[in-house]
């Protein structure tokens, strides 16, 4: 009875939270002479407005999507990988850096595209084994040693691209030189879309869900994650689950960082994350943990990143507002669930 | 300062940890107060120090009521409390640390507080650089300096609390004559402690406390037998026992030497046989809990042999004692036995040593449900583990013990249940004895100890006794050694 009970008040809450959230950035709009109606429904017509646009929406959704997969295996270690950014991009280094080396065989453009992927798994858990080590052996908290990491990550690319893989003549900004249109991932029609990412994005997501809520890989995981000393007394080689989670963790962004290479920008750029593992915990944190909720949730930020692009060139507005309404329905809704437990405490 | 108590009671939930206590304690005297862990002495001086309130009773000082509302406000009215373990800054310098407790004032005087520091060091004879850092001093200099700081502080009664765990010998000496300088300067003094000797050798007056209840006050000459028949109350007669020690050695102590900061556990040879249960007594902290977790392979030891059988364990991984069938079961439950957030299935689930990948789901209800009857949990399957009770945590907690276990070790393996709980839980562990498991325990509660074990070794700062047989023994006797007499 007080279950399904505060299953309801939880619910609630978390509805409230979203009104509060929308509240609050209506009055950061009004505080910047703007209508919020205008700014919500032109948000709502960036993203739904064409074909092209909601084709937009799911290249957005699909990294996200892969890399909050990834977030959950380490949140449910208890481990913050912060780390993620870093791991994206390093996926996306190494996928770069097979492309590069075999554009020019004669190995179909099929196996490259595979290879590609196969690195950048590599990539991403290698990175991400990093920051594990970090934290085990070396008892550096996987949010400094992965920040830390990140900076390096970033340092890597932008000597990649201004050093060894700069374009012809002069490095640029616009990262390194585009590949042959043979190795681009297979679109849907004349859209940016490719129905193969959005396959591999649901099986990621399906394949966590599994791994979480039926193995005993997943359970013992959520054992660590929960209580470390009860966990390692019961059996459970801690140190070992930990690092598995953050290969886990790392191979997922490493997937997301590979994709951006060959289905999104066709090459190495300087932010090729654009900030999706961030956003990914935000992700995780606002569904909660659970992965039935991620889908629709990455879904819904995909809509807000797309939606506020054309801002600035329609209202003058800056198109981070849609992070703004992003982060603060993260905060409000962590606020929320605090005050929700201080509440039930009370009763 | 003469400090009186009146009808004091304290309530945690349904413990009632200070059951209307009155007690006067004069100026100028050294009051020893005596009772085993949990008899409710440490609450009554945290409701003094201002740590926590009472939820009943008044505090009168020199004859006036006052209210103790937080630390702060019991220090302006003079009382001192030193704690168990040092409540200092250890990364600061010691004069800094002075400074800290100082009240008011925008930018510290420390010119005049290294003056005031050394005046007060001299007259003491104490020897403490306030220029160093914390960190490098003594466990026994860091109590000084708690003293010395208290003092500056304008402390007119000082509460010691268990004030000799880890400091030398030398140190004590030197502690003990402060106290009686402070004494005949007219401070009051309270020694809290469970070790008779010291009790015995300092206080001019004692209140013995037990289960919340200010069971006696005596003064000197003290009968050590009546201290300890206050402190444990009288013996009850026990049941019969049941013994089902084979004979055979099953676990091989050799020379094992056991430390860490705070303790040293040196020379250990002992023989456990199969079926058998030997209890280990001694006051918190005395070194069985290392002992314990040393023969579960959670401490590796510096020196000596364990061997299972005829297998060598020494030096070996926590994992690997395990696989041989060696349990550790904790007594800070839900600390580091079971996790919050899980359900009980899932705890018989992560217990159960399957090699599969995916969860067999209508296995584990199964598994569950058969633990749930057999070790009658008052629980579903499904109820997470932190709703349960304390006594239905314990029983899940025994249920997860893998099948079969060669040798279970338990910390305090009844604290906190009722009796029926806990003779239930003793029939449990009694069965598996039978089946040859050999149990080894701790426990605070000495009928406990006579009543279940076959031998009782006795640890008192990191000295163990020879084990003694429990038929052999009393709660006299028991209780003396756990004082540190008779080693």
């Amino acid at each position: 009875m007080l279950k399904s009970n505060s299953r309801w008040v939880g619910l609630s809450f978390r509805l409230g939270a979203i009104l509060l959230a929308l509240l609050f950035t209506a009055i950061v709009i009004l505080v910047s002479n703007a209508n919020p109606i205008a700014v919500f429904s032109n948000i709502i017509n960036g993203a739904f407005g064409s074909v092209d646009n909601i084709a937009n929406v799911f290249v957005a959704w699909v990294p996200l999507l892969v890399v909050t997969s990834g977030l959950l295996v380490t949140f449910a270690a208890g481990l913050w990988n912060i780390g993620i950014e870093g791991q994206i991009t390093l996926g996306a280094i190494f996928t770069t850096f097979v492309l590069r080396s075999l554009q020019n065989s004669s190995v179909s453009p099929t196996i490259i595209l595979i290879l590609g992927i196969l690195a950048g798994i590599v990539g991403g858990a290698l990175w991400a084994s990093l920051a594990g080590a970090l934290k085990i052996y070396g008892g550096v908290s996987e949010i400094f040693g992965g920040l830390g990491l990140n900076f390096v990550a970033t340092a890597i690319t932008l000597w990649l691209i201004f050093g060894p893989w700069k374009r012809p003549g002069i490095g640029s900004m616009s990262g390194t030189q585009p590949f042959p249109d043979t190795l681009f991932m297979p679109v849907i029609g004349e859209l940016r879309l490719s129905i193969w990412t959005i396959i591999i994005g649901v099986a990621g997501i399906i394949l966590v869900y599994v791994l979480l809520n039926g193995t005993y890989f997943g359970l013992r995981l959520k054992a660590v994650g929960k209580n470390m000393r009860s966990a390692f007394l019961l059996g459970i080689p801690t140190n070992r689950y930990m690092m598995l989670s953050f290969l886990i963790c790392g191979a997922f962004a490493g997937i997301a960082g590979a994709l951006q290479v060959e289905a999104v920008y066709h090459r190495l750029t300087p932010s090729i994350s654009s900030g999706y593992g961030f956003l990914g915990l935000l992700v995780a944190m606002l569904v909660n943990y659970q992965a039935i909720w991620v889908a629709p949730v990455a879904l819904f930020f995909a809509i807000l990143n797309i939606g506020s692009i054309q801002l600035p060139i329609v209202l003058q507005l800056d198109s981070s507002l849609g992070g703004v309404l992003q982060e603060a329905l993260v905060l409000i809704v962590i606020m929320m669930e605090g005050v929700r437990r201080r509440l039930v405490k009370k009763e | 300062m003469d400090i009186e108590l009146k009808n004091i009671h304290k309530w945690f939930g349904k413990v009632h940890a200070n059951d209307g206590i009155n007690l006067k304690l004069p100026g100028g005297t050294i009051q020893g107060i005596l009772g085993e862990n949990g008899a409710g002495k440490s609450t009554l001086m945290k409701i003094l120090s201002g740590f926590i309130q009472a939820d009943e009773g008044d505090i009168l000082l020199d004859g006036k009521a006052v209210k103790i509302t937080d630390p702060a406000s019991s220090l302006r009215l003079g009382i001192g409390m030193l704690h168990q373990d040092p409540l200092d800054f250890p990364p600061m310098k010691v004069i800094d640390d002075f400074l800290i407790g100082q009240a008011g004032g925008l930018i510290p005087n420390r010119k005049q507080a290294l003056q005031e520091i050394m005046a007060l060091e001299q007259q003491f004879g104490f020897d403490i650089d306030p220029e160093t850092y914390v960190d490098m001093l003594t466990v026994g200099e860091r109590q000084q300096l708690e003293i010395l700081r208290l003092l500056w502080l304008g402390a007119k009664a000082l509460i010691l609390d268990e004030p000799t765990t880890g400091i030398s010998s030398s140190q004590r000496i030197k502690l003990f004559e402060t106290l009686r300088k402070l004494a005949a300067q007219g401070m009051t003094v309270i020694f809290v402690s469970h070790k008779l000797e010291e009790v015995e050798g300092l206080c001019q007056r004692v209140a013995v406390f037990r289960r919340g209840q200010l069971v006696g006050e005596v003064k000197p000459p003290y009968v050590t037998s009546e201290l300890v028949k206050l402190m444990f109350g009288k013996a009850v007669t026990l049941e019969s026992r049941v013994y089902a020690r084979s004979g055979e050695a099953a676990l091989t102590l050799s020379g094992l030497s056991i430390e860490d900061v705070r303790l040293k556990i040196s020379n250990v040879s002992l023989a456990a046989q199969y079926g058998e249960v030997i209890g280990l007594a001694g006051m918190e902290g005395s070194g069985q809990r290392q002992f314990l977790r040393t023969l579960g392979g959670l401490m590796r030891p510096v020196d000596g042999k364990i061997l299972l059988g005829d297998r060598d364990l020494t030096g070996k991984p926590y994992h690997f004692f395990l696989d041989l069938g060696i349990s550790y079961v904790p007594a800070a439950r839900l600390e580091e036995g079971l996790i919050s957030g899980l359900t009980l299935t899932e705890h018989f689930i992560l217990a159960d040593q399957s090699k599969g990948f995916m969860i067999d789901k209508n296995k584990a209800q199964q598994i569950t449900k058969d633990r749930i009857s057999s070790f009658t949990i008052k629980g579903t399957p499904a109820s997470q583990i932190e709703e349960l009770s304390g006594g239905n945590q314990q029983r899940a907690l025994l249920a997860l013990c893998r099948d079969p276990v060669k040798l279970l070790l338990l910390e305090h393996p009844t604290r906190g249940l009722d009796i029926e709980s806990a003779i239930w839980i003793w029939g449990k562990l009694k069965e598996r004895c039978k089946l040859s498991t050999t149990i080894f325990f701790i426990s605070s509660d000495l009928e406990e100890l006579l009543q279940y074990s076959d031998r009782i070794l006795v640890f008192f700062g990191g000295k163990v006794s020879q084990p003694i047989e429990s038929v052999e023994t009393s709660v006299e006797q028991l209780g003396q050694l756990i004082g540190g007499k008779g080693f």
